[in-house]
């Protein structure tokens, strides 16, 4: 029931969010200044070859002729069809754009993922084991000094650090597997600050808890009583917290693709944006909002996964 | 008067984080007037270190780093200041309406706080700068978009518990308006989270401003803004490191102060 009940309503985000994403580029498809039929036929053909012919002929294709309010309607008709058009940059359709950045994000993104997810729930779980101790307190003051720092400038930091000082590694492209370091730490960097408090407060208050002395008192070594009672309560308020942080990782990810030239989604709205190409813009921020919506859901399915309490 | 349990006296660490945001605005009001103007360049002093005549020295283009970096400072916290007001007022109405009006207009509200929670405020802004690349309006409309749905869901939430609780019956029962209710019942309540938001809201403001800049989607050269200096300081980073190092430490001046006077628990 619940489970329904959760998928209805990212469900019906997932419509809204396409909705407000097409209504805004519909908008801006007829606002920016200058004839946008002339501007997209005048991308695809060439502006030599630019006739008032073809102009004419783009103007039908994107119902430019027609009043906005039909216009609008059969904009939207395409969009829940996925019929996203065409680049007005490279003529390529913008589904086969997009899916072919959205790998290159996804990559990143599993990544600095698997990196955070590393780094924070081990730290975390040693910080939390020994609260208090010294370990544990510094880590948790860098934990909370770097949490302060944006994606953007500890991308910088790692520039000037790996790029430029010791020329370590490359600090933009995708040559080889190395150009995913940087940008997948940059990211990662600060999802693991997070991450080493929240899963240090929720393994401290698991282990001072009166399950977890039981365990113990009726003869569980400490990894037994971790395994078996702590880990699992634990991860469901660090569950919670990574759902929080997908906007953050989302968000990250437009700022840390650009800077480190990775060409994956955010980098490709940042220049549909330089390159006013309307159809790519509604397409890059349709895919980036649509898979927040997913992974959140996931993230909603993860915690009645692991916490039976809130079926 | 009695003041209400929510409302708790500033911690040490609030007051610090204050006195960080004051230095920092204290900044924005003293360097552009000391600074001269942000614009002129001056091709024979440029990347000039930090001297007596020129405080902060000059950039790549040799022009004055103390006053660039007042107007960025300044343009931040203006901005700042401007978004959080005008994101917290509709929050703020719409959540009460939507706690005390029908269910109706409490689901469709809330339908749209949804819509909105869907699309990362970043990715409104950006959306939304596409409109008029390189212009001042997009940028805080879309952040006043993006922000109005934190206030909205944390007032409604707190104002449906508040407004069936046993005071604002017995109010009611003596006949007291929804004005009055509003203001001696809710709005006391409210402060200390509003006061929270609105520092978090700040802080995004800063930061997404600064995160525009550095991708070349926000504010236009020669403007000064900070993540603009950033981007155009960085390819200098080796001959002169400490010209990068000045935007970068006003930005996380500006956020650290923001985040101590939110009262982050983890600074506790």
């Amino acid at each position: 029931m619940t489970v329904a009940r959760l998928f209805l309503r990212r469900l019906v985000q997932a419509l809204l969010v396409s909705l407000m994403v097409s209504t805004l580029s519909f908008f801006m498809m007829r606002a920016l200044p200058g004839d946008a039929a002339m501007r997209v036929a005048a991308a695809r053909y060439g502006h030599d070859l630019v006739t008032a012919r073809a102009a004419d002929a783009v103007r039908a294709e994107l119902k430019l002729d027609r009043p906005a309010a039909s216009a609008l309607f059969s904009w939207w008709g395409d969009m829940l069809r996925l019929k996203l058009g065409t680049s007005a940059v490279t003529a390529a359709p913008v589904v086969d754009e997009v899916s072919h950045q959205l790998g290159y994000t996804i990559r990143l993104a599993l990544a600095s993922m698997g990196i955070a997810l590393l780094f924070g729930l081990v730290l975390g779980v040693l910080c939390g084991l020994w609260p208090g101790s010294v370990f544990d307190q510094a880590w948790r003051a860098l934990a909370a000094a770097i949490r302060a720092v944006p994606p953007f400038i500890l991308g910088l930091f790692l520039i000037v650090a790996f790029s430029v000082e010791i020329s370590a590694l490359p600090a933009a492209g995708t040559m080889d597997s190395t150009s995913l370091v940087l940008p997948a730490l940059t990211l990662a960097v600060g999802l693991s600050a997070g991450l080493i408090r929240v899963t240090r407060d929720a393994l401290k208050s698991v282990t001072e808890s009166g399950y977890f002395a039981f365990a113990r008192t009726k003869g569980l070594s400490l990894n037994q009583a971790l395994l078996r009672h702590a880990l699992r309560n634990a991860a469901a308020p660090v569950t919670a917290y990574l759902s929080v942080q997908l906007v953050f990782l989302i968000e990250g990810v437009v700022a840390v693709e650009t800077l480190f030239a990775w060409p994956g989604i955010g980098h490709a709205l940042v220049h549909a944006i330089y390159a006013r190409d309307v159809p790519m813009i509604q397409g890059t921020v349709m895919a980036m909002a649509l898979l927040f919506v997913c992974l959140s859901a996931l993230a909603d399915f993860a915690i009645l996964a692991i916490d039976p309490r809130r079926r | 008067m009695t003041t209400s349990s929510a409302f708790k006296p500033m911690t040490r660490w609030q007051w610090a984080g204050l006195a960080i945001l004051a230095l920092t605005a204290l900044f924005s009001l003293v360097a552009p007037v000391v600074g001269g103007d942000p614009l002129v360049q001056d091709l024979d002093h440029v990347m000039v270190k930090p001297s007596a005549a020129s405080p902060l020295g000059t950039d790549h283009l040799g022009r004055s780093m103390l006053a660039r970096l007042g107007h960025a400072a300044r343009l931040s916290l203006l901005l700042a200041a401007l978004s959080v007001l005008t994101a917290a007022i509709p929050g703020v109405v719409l959540g009460v309406a939507a706690a005390w009006r029908s269910r109706w207009t409490d689901t469709m509200l809330s339908t749209i706080a949804d819509g909105v929670l869907a699309l990362p405020g970043l990715l409104l802004i950006v959306l939304l700068t596409a409109f008029a690349p390189g212009r001042f309006w997009p940028f805080y409309v879309g952040l006043s978009l993006a922000l109005w749905v934190e206030y909205f869901r944390v007032v409604r939430a707190s104002a449906q518990s508040l407004l069936r609780g046993p005071q604002v019956e017995a109010s009611r029962l003596l006949g007291f308006g929804p004005a009055y209710i509003v203001r001696r019942h809710l709005l006391p309540e409210l402060f200390p989270l509003l006061r929270t938001l609105m520092t978090f809201g700040a802080a995004t403001s800063v930061l997404s401003l600064a995160a525009l800049g550095l991708v070349g989607v926000g504010l236009r050269p020669p403007t000064p803004e900070l993540g603009t200096m950033m981007i155009e300081l960085l390819p200098h980073y080796q001959e002169a490191p400490w010209l990068i190092a000045e935007p970068i430490l006003i930005l996380l001046f500006a956020v650290t102060g923001l985040a101590l006077v939110a009262g982050e628990r983890e600074f506790r």
